[in-house]
């Protein structure tokens, strides 16, 4: 061990040893993994979503996380923009389209099992050529999600608020859409994009969907 | 259905037939009335809640005592915390 004369000398880690460099080096790991241990258990989670669009298959994935993001104790909030302002409405009216939608497979939630586990890709001509395609397309997707124990809209919408997660209603498309506030939920928050930024900029995990 | 490694448990959830993310809502509901130290069974036929259950408990400080699966349905005995 190296001997230095301190009377006139600033202590300066030079005066250590290898093996006491090494020590101090260990305990101050030590310290902070200590103490960031201790900031983890303290933090709660936070989540920020932003929910744009409006059809019965992308209204799935901001109710569905945020709802598991509540169960699991985080903080979540959803800011819904453009059409997913629409999943905010009393009545959720939202449907799906195979037509633009080319990798979607088609259902069939009823016949024989062979039939059931099918997946039926459709090319763009046929749903956007025969009437009503749609609709039945919204029944038959309800229906195989119903069948295999998938929650409604409405039903993880309702979940999702119960377990607190945040409402954010984009205020400028509710004017861009001339929608009143009455034809939405009960407590939402009517917000710009200056809200929710910041909370963004806070949470854990931000998803755009 | 297999004789649960636990004799006991205070609460039993049967969220077989539910898909994701049906069986860790319900868990959650389930398991928040508890006192600490309670011991809720649950019971799934969803494949994800495996992984899930274990996940959720986890992240929420409870315990997951034991995790078992017989011929597609699963038990999880979970000890709140």
């Amino acid at each position: 061990m190296n001997v230095v004369d301190k009377t006139n000398t600033k202590p300066s880690s030079d005066d250590l040893s290898p093996q006491q460099k090494d020590a101090m080096k260990r305990w101050v790991e030590t310290l902070f993994e200590e103490e960031m241990k201790k900031r983890e258990a303290a933090h709660t989670p936070s989540m920020a979503i932003i929910a744009t669009k409006g059809t019965l298959d992308m209204a799935y994935p901001p109710f569905i996380l945020a709802s598991t993001g509540a169960a699991l104790g985080w903080d979540v909030s959803i800011f819904f923009t453009f059409y997913g302002l629409l999943l905010l409405k009393k009545d959720i009216d939202a449907k799906v389209s195979p037509l633009g939608n080319p990798a979607m497979p088609m259902k069939m939630p009823m016949g024989p099992k062979w039939l059931q586990d099918m997946n039926i890709t459709l090319p763009n001509a046929i749903p956007s050529l025969v009437p009503g395609f749609e609709s039945t397309a919204t029944a038959l997707m309800k229906k195989t999600f119903k069948n295999k124990g998938v929650a409604t809209i409405e039903e993880l919408r309702e979940l999702s608020i119960e377990a607190d997660v945040r409402m954010l209603a984009c205020q400028m498309t509710v004017d861009v859409y001339g929608f009143k506030h009455s034809d939405f939920i009960e407590g939402c928050e009517y917000v710009g994009a200056a809200t929710f930024l910041p909370e963004a900029q806070k949470a854990d995990v931000t998803l755009f969907i | 259905m297999n004789v649960t490694s636990i004799a006991r448990f205070d609460e039993d959830l049967d969220a077989r037939g539910l898909n994701c993310p049906l069986p860790i809502l319900r868990t959650r509901k389930a398991i928040k009335p508890l006192e600490t130290g309670a011991l809720l069974r649950v019971l799934s036929t969803d494949p994800g809640s495996q992984s899930d259950i274990e996940s959720f408990c986890k992240a929420t400080g409870n315990e997951l005592v034991s995790s078992q699966e017989n011929s597609g349905e699963f038990e999880f005995i979970i000890r709140k915390n």
